[in-house]
Parts: C-alpha cells; structure tokens; sequence
C-alpha cells in the first residue's frame, strides 16, 4: 500500500471509505453551522451591548480575544470536564473561537455609523431600540456579514480538530492518516474541508452583497 | 411659544456651558442664536429638544416644562436640522422624508402625498428624486431634503444647527432666499444657531448674541446694529456691517441736519446771497406759522433765473420724493436717482424738517465706514 503516491493513496481512500466521507462532512458541517449559530447570536448581541455600555467593552473584547490565543486544541481540551466528550464539546470551544470577529465587527460596524446619522435619528424621535434596529444595525451590516465571514472560515478550519475529542467530522480521516501514516488519508479530511472553508466563503461573500442596504452600495 | 427661565447647562466636570439664560420666543418668531465657537449657542437650542438636558431651571413650551415630555414625543413634534444633514442612506429621499410622518404613525397614503408635497415645496422635483439616493444628490439637495424632512409632520416649532454651514456661499445664499420664503408662508417658530453675522441679519426677526453661555443681547437686528449693549457684541457684529446692510442702517445716520429754512417772502436776491454766504445748493422753504415743511428751492435753478422772477415761489418745487425719519439708508440710496438736484428732504411727524439726504452726505456716511473699516485691517 505504501508503493502507491499520495494522489493514488487518495483515490484508493477515497473509493474505500465514500461513505464515511458523506457521513463525516454532513458531521463537520454540523458542527460549523450550530457553532456559528450561536456565536452569530451571542457575537452580534454582546457587539451591540458594548456599544451600549461602554464600561464592558475591554471586559468583553479582550475576553473574546484572550478566548482566540488559547491554542484550539488546549481549548477542547478545557471543555471535556465541562461537557463531556462529544459533539457538545466541540460546538461549545468552535463557538468560543468564533465569537470574537463577530463580537468586534459588530461592534466596530455600529461604531463606524455616521455620528449625524444617528443624531439626526434621534432629533427626529426615534427610541434608542428605533435608532439600532432602523440605523445602527442597517449601516452595520456589511460590517458584520464581514466577521461572520472570517468567523466561518476559520471555523471550518478549526472544527478539523473535533476529531481528536471523539467529536468526528472531516478532522477523524486527518486524525486515522497520521497515526496510521496514510497520507492520502490526510487528503480525503483536507481537501472536503478546504473545499467547505471555499464554499462559505463564497456563500457569505454573496450574503453580504445581498445584505448589504441599496444606498450604501 | 418657548420659554427659557433661567437655565444652565454644568457639566460634571464643572464647566458651565450655559449660564442661567433666560429668553422667549414667541409663536412665528425667528429667532438666530449667534456666537463665537463654545459660546453655548448649539447646546442652548438643543436643550429645547431634550438632545441635550438642561441642568437647571425650566424651559417649557407652550407652558409645559418639557422635562415632564417624553423624549421621543417632545422630538417628533419639533423640526430639526443639523449642518452634516444626517439623512439616512440607506434609506431613499422620499423614505427619508417619510421618517417622522412613520413614527407618529401615519397612514401611507397620507404620507406619500405629504412627501410629494414637500419636494415640491423646495424645489425638487418628486419624479426625479423621490426614488434616489442621498449619495446621488448634492450637498445643497441634500440640505433641502433635510429641510424637507424637518418639516414632514409639520411640527410649529423649528431647530437648525448650522443648517448651511458647510454649504458653498451660492447655494448658502439659495438656501436662505428659500428659508425666507418658506417662512414667510409657513409662520413657524423657528430657532436657528449660525456663527455668520450676515446670515444673522437676514434671517432673524430677532437675534440672540451668546458669549461664555451668557446671553448678553436679544434684539431685533436694527437693534443690534444701532445699540449694541456691549463692546463686545459690537466688536462680533463688525463695523462694516451696515455698509452691507443698508437697509438697517436708519437714514438720520446719513443725513445731514445742518438745514437753511427760509420763508416763502425771501426775494430771489436774498436767497441767493444767503445761499452763497451758507455755502449751500438748496434752500429749504417752510411755513411761517409752524414751521412746516413747503418745498425747496436750488441754487443751480435761481441763478439761472434770479432777474427773470419776482418771487422764490416761482422757481420752487414741492418735492415728490420726502423721507421720514423712520426711513432707512437704503430707502435714501434707492430714491436719490429719481430726486432732481439730489436732496431729500427728511421730515418727522410734524412735517418738519429734521433734515436732508443729498448725493454728498450718504457718500459722506458710507465711506467713513469704510475708512474706519480699512483702518482695523491695517
């Protein structure tokens, strides 16, 4: 087996184990997507509370920001006495990792919002809840998509490592490939995940386009 | 009506931008706030809107303290427009005028024909601009929908920050005529900040000079111009002032009272010899009894027929074009063409004659202006 290149060790993997890469990359996804889910809610929440109560802003960015210098691996690693091994766990530490792009754009979007647009807003009557939802939120938007963006793809990257707390997805083939030395193996979790990082990227590119306000273009 | 009794504005850190003022303004009235930059002009008008609470005292409008207002109500209800515009863009210019009209909750209907209606009202036309952009209009456009959008829900009262600071002069200009007009129809009771003396003068019905958060004069601007209460406010209103505004300038400030009265008996030599030894081209005639004005004779007319008349009365004229004392420089400079031998006589109440306009003393007037005017430049 080992006579083989790498290319043909990866059509052999790949004829072997098609299945399994279905069922791997359906997981992988699973995790990316209810990961981000949550970070986009929480992110884009805790964004606007900053931008609301100045005070919490170091506390909160510098939290998201010390949560992306633990190692991802250390992080899963914490997690295990928290949730267990499994799923759970890998959803909450991509969560965690995901949540300060989001958490920072958000909050820079709404920042960046043309001081007399707001005034004006306000000098017209809106409430505050009027000023973020009709405004603030509006002229952030690309903005935010932007975070989500560099969220998702990172995420995808980072979900590879699930596998190593028995949480599956694209990163179990990584995994078996080094420990076995099959480096077609490596390829068969690598390059659905690339592709997957690419697709989301394309996919938010277009979403924020399309978010994106008319005026504004 | 707004009232302002004895309000300030102290920071927390102590600073006083606004020290107890107390002013009204009454319905239809516009009034400018005018003052150096930290003079508590802005911060003074956005307390009426609650954009920035007062520390003390009471402002009420209409008899209602606003602090007991709703924010969000208060401000619906009160027009306002800032220097940068703020519209918003993502928004397009009808939705951006449709604002406050959606807030309170009107229906689409109604909106749509208000929004129409306003456009028109400064000069846009619905059609082509209604669907776009505020990106895709210009900065004078933009200021109009601005104006537009203020006035959407036709509130009574008006606040403009500033409105055309940031504009070029010509359209500044546009954008006032406009203002004017509007307001000439509309009647609102406007309050209006600008650090710009001529813009002060043309647009206030009343001006308001503020200084280190005090209000040191509120007055109409012949007013302002004529008695300022300090040096300071005359130092700020400038002395050129009145040269470029002569229509509040009154017209006793270039004429000259240094006036020959003669009675109607005077024979023609008489009159000439007192002409010549006065130094003066005009006579002015009045009547024996009190004193009113008859007409005038010149100089230039009698010596040319002083041995053809036996009387003054022949050659004297009753003057179509007299002015009273309540006139303006303005009025003066705009009759002289019309006035043969160039004298206008100015007459008060009584008729009598306080006294006279001519080609000379307005020079006269204007140009020491003008001297003391180029010696502060120097």
């Amino acid at each position: 087996m080992n006579n083989l290149n790498i290319w043909e060790q990866f059509m052999q993997q790949a004829e072997m184990r098609w299945s399994e890469v279905i069922e791997a990359t359906s997981v992988h996804i699973q995790l990316v997507f209810f990961s981000m889910i949550i970070a986009i809610v929480l992110g884009i929440g805790l964004g606007i509370l900053i931008t609301r109560v100045p005070k919490l802003t170091t506390v909160v960015l510098g939290g998201a920001g010390i949560m992306q210098t633990i190692p991802s691996l250390a992080l899963l690693g914490f997690m295990i006495p928290i949730f267990g091994i499994g799923v759970n766990t890998a959803i909450a530490a991509l969560f965690l990792y995901s949540l300060l792009p989001i958490i920072r754009n958000t909050y820079t979007g709404i920042k960046d919002v043309n001081k007399a647009t707001v005034e004006a807003a306000k000098g017209m009557g809106m409430t505050s809840l009027q000023v973020l939802l009709k405004v603030e939120l509006p002229l952030a938007i690309p903005m935010i998509m932007a975070g989500v963006r560099t969220a998702a793809v990172i995420n995808v990257g980072t979900a590879t490592l699930a596998a190593f707390i028995g949480a599956g997805g694209l990163g179990d083939f990584i995994f078996l490939g080094i420990t076995r030395g099959i480096d077609g193996l490596i390829l068969l979790g690598a390059i659905p995940a690339a592709l997957l990082a690419i697709v989301l990227e394309i996919f938010f590119t277009y979403l924020e386009r399309w978010t994106t306000p008319e005026g504004l273009k | 009506m707004i009232k302002f009794e004895q309000v300030s504005k102290v920071y927390t850190d102590g600073f006083k931008a606004v020290d107890s003022v107390n002013f009204e303004v009454p319905e239809g009235e516009f009034l400018v706030l005018i003052g150096p930059s930290g003079s508590g002009k802005s911060t003074t008008m956005k307390m009426i809107n609650r954009m920035i609470p007062h520390t003390n005292g009471t402002i009420s409008i209409d008899g209602n303290d606003i602090t007991k207002l709703n924010p969000s109500e208060l401000r619906r209800n009160i027009g306002y427009v800032i220097q940068q515009i703020g519209l918003f863009p993502h928004y397009t210019i009808e939705k951006n005028i449709a604002i406050v009209p959606e807030l309170k909750g009107w229906d689409k209907e109604k909106i749509k024909a208000r929004v129409k209606e306003l456009l028109i009202m400064v000069d846009l036309d619905p059609e082509i601009y209604g669907s776009r952009y505020p990106k895709e209009l210009s900065g004078g456009q933009q200021q109009r929908v601005g104006v537009a959008r203020a006035l959407a829900s036709n509130p009574r009262i008006l606040l403009m920050d500033e409105p055309f600071g940031a504009l070029d002069p010509i359209t500044r200009d546009q954008l006032q005529d406009q203002l004017i007009s509007l307001q000439r129809k509309l009647k609102k009771t406007i309050v209006f900040v600008t650090h710009d003396m001529d813009e002060a003068l043309k647009l206030g019905d009343r001006i308001a000079i503020m200084k280190d958060g005090n209000l040191l004069q509120i007055d109409t601007p012949e007013k302002i111009l004529q008695e300022p209460a300090s040096s300071f406010v005359e130092e700020f209103i400038g002395k050129d002032r009145i040269i470029q505004n002569p229509e509040l300038m009154p017209v006793v400030s270039v004429m000259t009272t240094k006036v020959v009265t003669a009675l109607l008996a005077l024979t023609p030599e008489k009159a000439l010899l007192m002409m010549r030894q006065q130094k003066i081209t005009s006579l002015i005639i009045v009547d024996e009894n009190d004193e009113k004005f008859i007409g005038l004779i010149s100089a230039y007319e009698l010596i040319k027929k002083v041995n053809s008349i036996q009387l003054i009365e022949e050659i004297m004229r009753v003057p179509e074009h007299t002015l009273t004392e309540t006139a303006t420089a303005k009025d003066a400079i705009m009759m002289m063409p019309n006035v043969k031998y160039g004298v206008i006589p100015v007459l008060n109440e009584a008729k009598k004659v306080v006294g006279i306009v001519t080609r000379g003393t307005l020079l006269t007037a204007l140009s020491s202006q003008w001297t003391e005017l180029e010696g502060i430049n120097e």
